[in-house]
């Protein structure tokens, strides 16, 4: 019997044959090589950002320093480019009546969907902190770095360390895939979709700076983004990392549902 | 939900109503499909066709009414219901980046099954089969309607839903479409075809609704439709003009009497002119020339649909 298992499977062939899908995988890659060019070229570095100034120390400090500088625009809006378009472009095409007419439930294919979502958000993420750290170590060596906290990593743990910081930078990024799911589902429109969802994505930076919602800032998506510095202290600091994964399941969940009954109650007219 | 011991006849719709807004697209549209029937849905555009196919399918919410699908209702079980039933509402739609074989690939496998075994035959019997390397986007219109059969065949369909199935195909598409829609009904499958060509539904169907603005204002075979009260239109002349059109208007069954110069136009069926023309003799006038002149179904058709009111149209 068909399964969630069968669309989460197609909708992956899809992207594969989708031109959309390579025009986001091409930024994650060519974001890290274009810095690791400049980097070679010139002597300086960030040295205003978080282990800026270890780039030329250390290759292991480069994937680090793109996430900090890609987290804020660039990773969501890869990430909205095709959880945004992932239903929208179904109702672009007029194919969701076609599929909607089988023996698949509304559910399942929602789900398939949002898996989908979810692991080309993954996928993107993986490919810029290998891109970053190969890139990285063929130009800068493959050397210890120095912690937040002052205390020197070895670059076998350096390395963990890195994985380890873009997996705690997916756990916002699922928040963002069930934004875009959701706004896919409802407007049935790609393009608002995918700017709907970086526009609210960048609308919350606003708790920083509207007076009397400071309090409230860190309980936002956007403070959630460099939660894996928590792993970069000695002894690490978990309260950013726990609360990175709650306040992110607070907007996912609720997304993620809203988008589900969405898709299930909708008309399917046009087409 | 069958009667018991009867099984429930592949389409039964009661009841049906959709608004947008202000506009009610479909009006109470009550129609029962039995197996092996050839069923037109027949009406012009904008009549609530696709909006009723729509809700047939499950597609879209009906603010009232319901749909049963060989018993089962599209709106509570979803894809449950539509087990044996295929088909598609307005063109038919698919991947353009992916290929015909590579689309009927993935069809194939949300219905599960052996859907997959069929999809050589099924582009063989829409003749696709040489073109099913390429991309769907590069596809004529009747391509793409020949490769919306074919997706529909893979579901091994006891019920196919047809929408519009030859608009826009060449004269030599629509004949091949049809020849290809009677071949399936040979075969015992049950077809719903919405058209707004009465010729279309004339040729392929044995039992028909006419839709308009949203309301079935007939159902039953094209026949009886044609056979109606008032159906056959005749011509009358006679030896007193006005003293025929006195009788005719105390005679039972004879309407729309006219005027034409020294003639009088009437609507009535067989049965009762033979009765007029007793009368007429009775009342001392000689006829000298009764002739009919059939009315063609395009003629009821066209005046159903497009008069005024279409009730008082039949």
């Amino acid at each position: 019997m068909p399964s969630v298992l069968t669309v989460y499977r197609w909708e992956l062939r899809k992207l594969l044959a989708q031109k959309r899908t390579y025009l986001g995988l091409a930024v994650v890659v060519l974001i890290p090589l274009a810095f690791v060019i400049a980097l070679t070229l010139r002597r300086g570095g960030p040295n205003d950002v978080a282990f800026g100034r270890y780039v030329h120390q250390s290759g292991l400090a480069i994937p680090l320093v793109i996430l900090i500088f890609a987290a804020n625009f660039i990773l969501p809006l890869v990430t909205a480019l095709v959880a945004g378009d992932i239903v929208a472009n179904e109702d672009h095409n007029g194919t969701l009546k076609t599929i909607l007419t089988r023996s698949l439930q509304r559910g399942q294919i929602f789900t398939g969907k949002l898996l989908a979502a979810v692991t080309y958000a993954l996928v993107a993420l993986l490919l810029m902190c290998t891109v970053a750290t190969v890139a990285g170590t063929i130009a800068s060596g493959f050397h210890p770095i120095v912690s937040l906290s002052g205390t020197r990593v070895s670059a076998a743990s350096a390395l963990g360390l890195v994985y380890l910081s873009f997996a705690v930078y997916f756990v916002p990024t699922l928040a963002i895939v069930a934004i875009g799911l959701l706004l896919s589902a409802a407007t049935r429109n790609s393009a608002a979709a995918v700017v709907g969802t970086v526009m609210f994505v960048l609308l919350l930076n606003l708790f920083d700076i509207v007076p009397g919602l400071e309090s409230l800032a860190p309980y936002v998506l956007p403070h959630q983004y460099d939660a894996w510095m928590g792993f970069l202290r000695s002894p690490i600091d978990w309260t950013p990392i726990v609360r990175a994964i709650w306040v992110s399941a607070l907007f996912a969940i609720p997304s993620a549902a809203a988008g589900y009954l969405v898709f299930i109650r909708r008309d399917v007219a046009g087409g | 939900m069958s009667v018991a011991g009867a099984p429930a006849p592949p389409l039964r719709v009661r009841g049906l109503v959709k608004r947008y807004g202000a506009l009610t697209a479909v009006d109470s549209i009550d129609v029962t499909v039995e197996g092996g029937d050839v069923y037109g849905f027949l009406g012009p555009n904008g009549a609530g066709k696709t909006t009723t196919l729509r809700m047939m399918l499950g597609l879209i919410r009906p603010d009232s009414g319901r749909v049963e699908l060989f018993g089962r209702d599209p709106l509570r079980e979803g894809a449950r219901a539509l087990a044996g039933v295929a088909g598609f509402v307005e063109a038919p739609q698919f991947y353009p980046y992916l290929n015909a074989r590579r689309n009927l690939e993935l069809l194939a496998a949300y219905d599960g099954g052996d859907a997959r075994e069929r999809i050589d035959s099924a582009l063989e019997a829409v003749e696709l089969t040489a073109r099913a390397g390429d991309r769907v986007g590069g596809y004529s219109h009747g391509m793409r309607q020949r490769l919306g059969i074919a997706a529909a065949l893979l579901r091994h369909p006891r019920l196919l839903l047809l929408d519009e199935p030859a608009t826009g195909l060449d004269p030599a598409g629509m004949r091949d479409m049809r020849d290809l829609i009677r071949g399936l009904a040979r075969e015992g499958i049950t077809v719903v075809l919405s058209s707004h060509l009465l010729v279309e539904v004339e040729d392929l169907c044995n039992r028909v609704a006419i839709v308009r603005r949203g309301r079935v204002i007939y159902e039953g075979s094209l026949d009886g439709l044609r056979d109606g009260d008032g159906a056959a239109e005749y011509l009358l002349r006679s030896s007193d003009v006005d003293a025929a059109a006195s009788v005719c208007s105390r005679s039972p069954g004879i309407a729309g009497i006219e005027r034409a110069g020294s003639a009088l136009t009437i609507h009535a069926v067989e049965r009762d002119i033979g009765a007029l023309s007793l009368a007429l003799a009775a009342e001392g006038i000689a006829i000298t020339e009764l002739v009919c002149r059939r009315v063609t179904l395009e003629d009821v058709f066209l005046r159903m649909t497009e008069g005024s009111d279409g009730e008082a149209a039949i």
